[in-house]
């Protein structure tokens, strides 16, 4: 069974002249690219049109697609948030061909009734494939495994407590070997709870100068350190979500060298900003794990370009404007990300030279399908056609009112960036125009 | 790692709006602080006339949002906004439709429509004065945002301390006790390091963050100080799950007792003082307390930030405060 659901498309259309990058096969040339029923049928130049749509290419980059394995759509339970008409349409407006959706909704996907409820609306709303995880306890309370064998027969695309750790080193080590059984990854929120509790932001002089509550970088490691060992023991897979500190990052490595298959991913907010930005007391930086100081930042850079950290993920987490609009610290944690994630990483790590952009299009495409198992977005004569047409020197500034999303909580509003999808083809069809 | 340098000037928020608030020390400038405590000191001298009413503010309208019981603060920001002949409306969250669960936004909106000239707000949560100041186009004052600040106690300090030993510039204060969760402590030490003062901050290691100034757990490290600033020490950081053990531990090693106190040394507390936890109270009532001249001084500085604020006077007291 496949895990992702959504419209399959036929497209017809062709991309003349653009660059056309794919870091893994490495492509790097200036070429026509024709579509046939949503099938990549023809690369070289002067391509007959075949009295296709035509696009023009000139000065656009034509990258494959992205992926984003770490979305939470709020469906069910909060469509005033995102639902997941809004929540694909705004991944398709970020050159998203496919995203994975967290389970900490309302209900819980824990159970396959509400997955297979789930899917179906999926097949009929999404503007891109999605794929649903499924738990790893039973209401995400750390304590009994889900029906993993079932949920992965319904087709959960990896089982998580995001938003929550597995409390529990017992339970954590049951659900890495039981979860053998069905082949699907599991992703771990790492977060030590005794150490985070009243936590606001990262733990140091920013902190202790504003007088927040402090999320410390070890009570992201210590938890890091604990599930790598548990992998380690149970020979398992395990991937890191959402990693903000610069130990996670050395124990990954080191975890990395000793043959665990440890995965890890980051946010394009950890990889461009600092606690810095909470002196505003703008709840648009509140989110969990924290933002940390620049050595943490650096850190997470380092190991995106060396590969150690294999893929970058939104953590997409929309939140209604009253809830947001509250004190900093009465604010629920979490940012919107698909929107913004490419523009952001363009204009914050590969225009300063921090990033090569081809780098970047790999961490966003090919790593996250590797670590989850999808097919890689390629640039391939008979592959399905899933691929951006990214506009390298559009600048532009985000807005509220312009986000496909429900919500509008972006760390980014009012901000100028640099790059802009243009279009995004997603299995076989046309799920975005600028 | 070599030239991999962030540029944090493109990655903070967009510049604020330019808007003239009181949210927090680290917003003001020297020239800021002294030209307030001048101004407080002609307050003050208009203060021991038989008429202590001043015209400036006459036809403003002062709204005191206040979500936190308070008698000092509240009082003396009323008294200081009747002195300067302003409107006064006092808004406690008990008994307001905040009770109803309404939001601060929408109180802030609410009160808004009435055209206030400022709204000074204290809140248990912080960042509530800058939602305030993002809602409303009152000019803000911060009167204590949870843990974060309190601009003003900060102000009528650095006031007292100028008035009692003629200076600020190289005094040593040691502030003792709880400064991890103190806004008081917090707003101090930016306003003393500001104005050229030294800080030691004395208490246990679990209650005081590195960071700010000189740390000491040792309450030896009081004796080289100028002013002893003792912190109220909160019942509900003891026990199970709290910083200290007991607060019998913390009056023994950290408490001000008469034998801790050198003479000459003053001692300041932001009140209300737990007499016999971190004060003797033969100290609180000794002639080096100056606890009440601290109480006095919050009316002169308290009608120097209104007025600071209402009239055309340089235009510094401004919030990092970013308008959507």
């Amino acid at each position: 069974m496949t895990v992702l659901v959504g419209k399959a498309g036929a497209d017809d259309v062709v991309v003349r002249g653009a660059r056309v990058l794919d870091p893994v096969s490495g492509v790097d040339a200036v070429m026509d690219v024709r579509v046939d029923r949503g099938v990549i049928v023809e690369l070289g130049t002067r391509v007959d049109t075949n009295e296709h749509r035509v696009l023009d290419g000139e000065g656009l980059v034509l990258a494959p697609a992205f992926v984003d394995p770490h979305v939470h759509l709020r469906t069910p339970g909060r469509e005033d948030e995102e639902t997941i008409a809004s929540g694909t349409a705004a991944a398709a407006a970020g050159g998203y061909c496919a995203i994975l959706a967290m389970p900490n909704t309302d209900p819980i996907v824990d159970r396959s009734d509400v997955l297979r409820g789930l899917r179906a609306r999926a097949a009929d709303e999404a503007a891109v494939p999605v794929g649903f995880t499924a738990a790893i306890t039973l209401g995400q309370e750390g304590e009994q495994l889900t029906e993993m064998g079932e949920l992965a027969d319904a087709g959960a695309a990896a089982f998580t407590d995001d938003g929550r750790p597995v409390a529990s080193a017992g339970t954590m080590r049951r659900a890495l070997r039981y979860n053998a059984i069905t082949g699907r990854p599991i992703a771990v929120h790492a977060e030590e709870p005794s150490l985070t509790r009243g936590g606001q932001m990262h733990a140091g002089v920013v902190a202790a100068e504003l007088g927040l509550g402090g999320w410390p970088a070890l009570g992201e490691s210590l938890a890091v350190g604990r599930d790598l060992a548990l992998a380690a023991d149970a020979r398992r897979p395990i991937h890191l979500m959402h990693l903000s500190a610069l130990e996670s990052v050395e124990l990954l490595q080191r975890a990395q060298e000793a043959g665990v298959q440890a995965t890890g991913e980051v946010t394009p907010h950890h990889l461009c900003l600092t606690d810095d930005a909470v002196r505003t007391l703008d709840p648009n930086f509140k989110m969990n794990p924290p933002v940390r100081s620049d050595e943490h930042r650096q850190a997470l850079i380092d190991a995106l370009r060396s590969g150690e950290i294999a893929a970058v993920a939104t953590d997409h987490a929309p939140h209604s404007r009253e809830e947001k609009e509250v004190p900093f610290e009465a604010a629920p944690f979490g940012v919107t990300g698909l929107e913004t994630a490419f523009a952001a990483l363009y204009t914050h790590l590969v225009e300063p030279g921090l990033l090569p952009l081809e780098t970047l299009l790999e961490r966003m495409s090919a790593g996250p399908a590797a670590i989850f198992g999808l097919d890689r977005p390629r640039i391939e004569v008979g592959a399905p056609a899933s691929f951006v047409l990214i506009d390298p020197r559009a600048r532009w500034r985000v807005r509220a009112d312009r986000f496909r999303s429900r919500s509008a909580n972006s760390w980014l509003l009012g901000r100028h960036l640099t790059s802009r999808i243009v279009l995004t083809i997603a299995a076989g069809r046309v799920a975005f125009e600028a | 790692m070599n030239g991999l340098h962030v540029i944090p000037g493109e990655l903070l928020p967009p510049r604020p709006r330019e808007r003239r608030h009181l949210l927090s020390v680290a917003d003001l400038s020297r020239e800021d602080v002294e030209r307030l405590l001048s101004s407080a000191r002609s307050f003050a001298r208009s203060q021991e006339r038989d008429t202590k009413k001043l015209p400036t503010l006459r036809g403003r309208l002062v709204v005191n949002l206040f979500y936190e019981s308070s008698t000092r603060t509240s009082s003396s920001f009323e008294i200081a906004a009747k002195r300067l002949s302003a409107d006064v409306l006092n808004v406690k969250a008990a008994g307001s439709s905040a009770d109803k669960g309404e939001s601060l936004k929408d109180t802030a909106l609410t009160l808004s429509a009435y055209g206030p000239d400022v709204i000074v707000v204290r809140h248990p949560q912080i960042g509530a004065p800058h939602l305030v100041a993002r809602v409303s186009d009152a000019h803000v004052v911060n009167a204590g945002d949870g843990k974060h600040q309190h601009p003003t106690q900060a102000l009528l300090d650095l006031y007292t301390i100028a008035e009692q030993l003629g200076r600020i510039e190289g005094v040593h204060v040691a502030i003792v006790g709880d400064v991890l969760h103190s806004r008081v402590a917090r707003s101090l030490v930016q306003g003393l390091r500001l104005m050229g003062a030294s800080v030691v901050l004395v208490g246990p290691p679990t209650l005081v963050p590195a960071g700010l100034a000189d740390v000491s757990h040792d309450i030896a490290a009081i004796e080289a100080a100028d002013v002893v600033y003792v912190l109220r020490m909160q019942r509900e950081r003891m026990g199970e799950g709290g910083h200290m053990p007991s607060l019998r531990e913390y009056s023994a090693r950290w408490g001000i007792t008469p034998e801790r106190v050198r003479p000459g040394q003053r001692v300041m507390h932001p009140g209300p003082m737990n007499r016999g936890v971190e004060i003797d109270p033969r100290v609180a009532d000794a002639g080096s307390s100056l606890v009440v001249d601290q109480v006095r001084s919050g009316l002169a500085v308290r009608m120097a930030v209104l007025y600071d604020l209402l009239t055309a006077g340089p235009v510094a007291v401004e919030a990092a405060v970013e308008v959507a």
